[in-house]
């Protein structure tokens, strides 16, 4: 198995607590599937009023079509719970988030949907953003080493919990993997009522 | 040594070791509602996989419903669906939903609670960031993803890891008209947006004992606001004396023992948390957001920052940014700075104690021409409860719409919204570019505070108006 977990173009936002309401406006949060929300990333940046998209908005840049590695800064995803945000990042096309740090629940929805959260020190988040100033980058990110590679031999090593990265290299449906502890569940179940029988 | 409160909660619910650092714990409530469940059921059908425990999740609709009219249809059609695919996702797997027309339908956050279905020393989760709510009881309670709901309602057990803890003491005595939201928005304004994050925080000292049960989910509510994954305080007497006779209490056959079990829930003297905060609650005055996250507050009569007194430029850069969202100047005072909406609702600030504080400051007044005010009570039960007081006859004497329980313009999501530029004092917990509506201008403040804005039409220290009403 190759070592590249991704790689791709990558698309600096540079902001500080992106909440999950601009990365996704409730207004498409009516919907009873999980699909088709790529059209709604980042909506109320990304299209001005008239519906047409916004040229100021990073997203829209030319050089940055097609990118896959999102770049940005501090507390990203934070808000609302909405598993809703990751769809549409993920339906957008990003399978990577570099960030300085993210919020709990969306790390966790993002982790659930087989994406990669990458969290980075201050000083290594301005070097990449100055980086991807000097123009379009391609990176690709190694997770069994837990580097990101930046071409020309330059690589920055980053740190990830190691029972993140083992579910995402071995892409575990989650609910079955607790599944495998049921005898445990109903044992739980039996001493819980016996002890407090008021939980029911 | 000795554990905390955290700890203490989260060692009683491991059910085995998952992989690692990671546990799986069982889960005692799990409380649904219609926007972030739909996809978790059909994932379940579509895994051939039933509901595991039906009698420990509860349902209600609340995000997507319409507070003027008791209809599915009235806050459009792909609400309508999404009300009835609740409805029916509840049918098919025996789940109790309290749907538009029970009673007792309500925020999730407040109805929860007021049935006394969150208990100390639970573990509760829900599709919903201010499931924080419900520490206010010395439970975990924090909120999941839709894929997570998927995970509780197959197995009632969500793997978890253990968070860091932040102890959180705020001291001394708060001065009159100065709330659990003003403490919140103090706390926040301290720690920053992200200065919780992998941190559960427990509240404690002299000004958090010193509340009631409504104040502390409003302190609970927000501190999802600072990252944390959740916040929690030591259940005692107050927390007790609230939960005795509700629906979902325990029953008198129970009741002691579930106290002598509650009241061992607390953090040991010698517990160690990773990081400690002291606040001297004395000295908080009434707090006003001026920007679009909560942690850009300042007290009502401090005068707004400008960009440059940060030294941080990446939060100088937010301050422009904000600035120029809101519509304001740094050094502006918000006292001249005139409202056109006032919200008074939301699962941090629609609970009986807060209408009552609201209504004080509204009683024999009048709303201010052209702003538009309208109060949303959480639930239907505290809807009966402020009717049958009279405080409902006092906020519609003074111009106020009354509604029917829900979210309603704290998010945007139904019927209510403000409009593009319109600026809103608000007793919800967001203030995030667009949450009200496109364009939205949010203030956040405590019900008193907004109700001394509809009154005077802008904002006004509710600390300096004399007319007899105590905070
Ligand atoms: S009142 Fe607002 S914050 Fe609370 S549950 Fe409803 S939408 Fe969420």
């Amino acid at each position: 198995m190759s070592d590249i977990f991704a790689k791709g173009l990558v698309c600096p936002l540079d902001k500080n607590n992106v909440d999950t309401d601009q990365i996704i406006p409730k207004q498409f949060l009516t919907s009873v599937s999980r699909d088709g929300f790529a059209e709604a990333l980042f909506f109320d940046w990304r299209y001005l009023a008239d519906g047409s998209a916004n040229p100021e908005f990073v997203l829209n840049e030319p050089q940055y079509q097609g990118a896959s590695i999102l770049l940005t800064r501090a507390n990203f995803g934070c808000g609302s719970s909405r598993e809703h945000a990751p769809w549409a990042i993920q339906q957008y096309g990003f399978n990577v988030i570099i960030a300085e740090s993210f919020a709990d629940i969306f790390f966790n929805n993002s982790i659930n949907n087989g994406m990669l959260l990458i969290s980075l020190s201050a000083a290594n988040i301005d070097f990449l953003f100055n980086r991807s100033k000097q123009g379009p980058q391609q990176w690709q990110i190694d997770l069994t080493n837990q580097e990101i590679l930046l071409g020309n031999n330059t690589a920055i090593g980053f740190s990830i919990d190691a029972d993140v990265k083992q579910r995402l290299l071995s892409g575990l449906d989650f609910i079955g993997a607790s599944e495998t502890l049921s005898p445990q569940i109903d044992a739980y179940e039996a001493q819980r009522r016996s002890a407090m029988p008021w939980l029911g | 040594m000795g554990q905390t409160l955290y700890q203490k909660i989260y060692q009683s619910h491991v059910v085995g070791a998952l992989n690692g650092s990671t546990d799986l714990l069982f889960v005692d409530r799990h409380l649904i509602h219609e926007v972030t469940s739909p996809q978790a059921f059909a994932g379940l059908r579509q895994a051939g996989r039933p509901v595991r425990r039906p009698d420990l999740t509860f349902a209600t609709m609340d995000h997507n419903t319409s507070t003027q009219v008791r209809s599915y249809d009235a806050a459009g059609e792909t609400s309508r669906k999404q009300l009835e695919a609740l409805a029916a996702n509840c049918a098919e797997n025996g789940i109790e939903l309290l749907d538009l027309y029970h009673p007792d339908q309500g925020i999730v956050h407040v109805i929860g609670p007021e049935l006394g279905l969150t208990q100390p020393g639970m573990i509760i989760v829900c599709g919903d960031s201010h499931t924080s709510t419900h520490g206010a009881f010395g439970a975990i309670a924090f909120g999941i993803g839709t894929s997570e709901v998927e995970h509780v309602l197959a197995t009632q057990t969500l793997p978890q890891q253990v968070a860091k803890t932040l102890k959180v003491e705020v001291t001394g005595t708060l001065s009159p008209f100065v709330t659990p939201k003003d403490v919140i928005l103090a706390v926040i304004g301290a720690l920053g947006t992200a200065g919780g994050n992998g941190y559960v925080a427990e509240f404690c000292g002299d000004a958090i004992k010193g509340m009631t049960m409504e104040g502390r989910m409003t302190l609970c509510n927000m501190s999802i606001e600072m990252g944390a994954k959740a916040g929690l305080i030591a259940p005692d007497a107050t927390t007790f004396a609230y939960l005795q006779g509700r629906s979902h209490a325990p029953t008198a056959q129970h009741w002691d023992a579930a106290v002598a079990y509650w009241q061992s829930l607390y953090s040991d003297v010698d517990a160690q948390f990773d990081k400690v905060v002291q606040i001297d609650g004395s000295q908080i005055r009434p707090q006003v957001t001026w920007g679009t996250n909560p942690e850009q507050v300042i007290a009502i009569d401090q005068p707004v920052p400008a960009p440059e007194s940060f030294t941080d430029l990446i939060k100088a850069d937010a301050a422009r940014r904000a600035l120029s969202y809101m519509g304001l100047a740094a050094g502006q005072k918000l006292t001249d700075v005139a409202v056109d909406v006032v919200f008074i609702g939301s699962c941090t600030n629609s609970r009986i104690e807060d209408l009552r504080a609201a209504a004080a400051v509204v009683a024999g007044k009048t709303v201010a021409s052209g702003v538009r005010a309208l109060v949303v009570p959480g639930s239907g039960q505290v809807k009966r409860q402020a009717e049958a007081e009279g405080l409902a006859d006092t906020f519609k004497a003074a111009g106020f719409e009354w509604r029917e329980p829900g979210c309603s313009m704290c998010l945007g999501m139904n019927d209510d919204r403000v409009d593009a530029g319109q600026r809103c004092a608000s007793t919800s917990n967001r203030n995030f570019e667009g949450r009200q509506g496109r364009g939205s201008r949010t203030h956040l403040v405590s019900p008193a505070m907004a109700a001394a804005a509809a009154i005077a039409g802008k904002f006004v220290d509710v600390s300096t108006i004399s007319n007899g009403a105590s905070a």
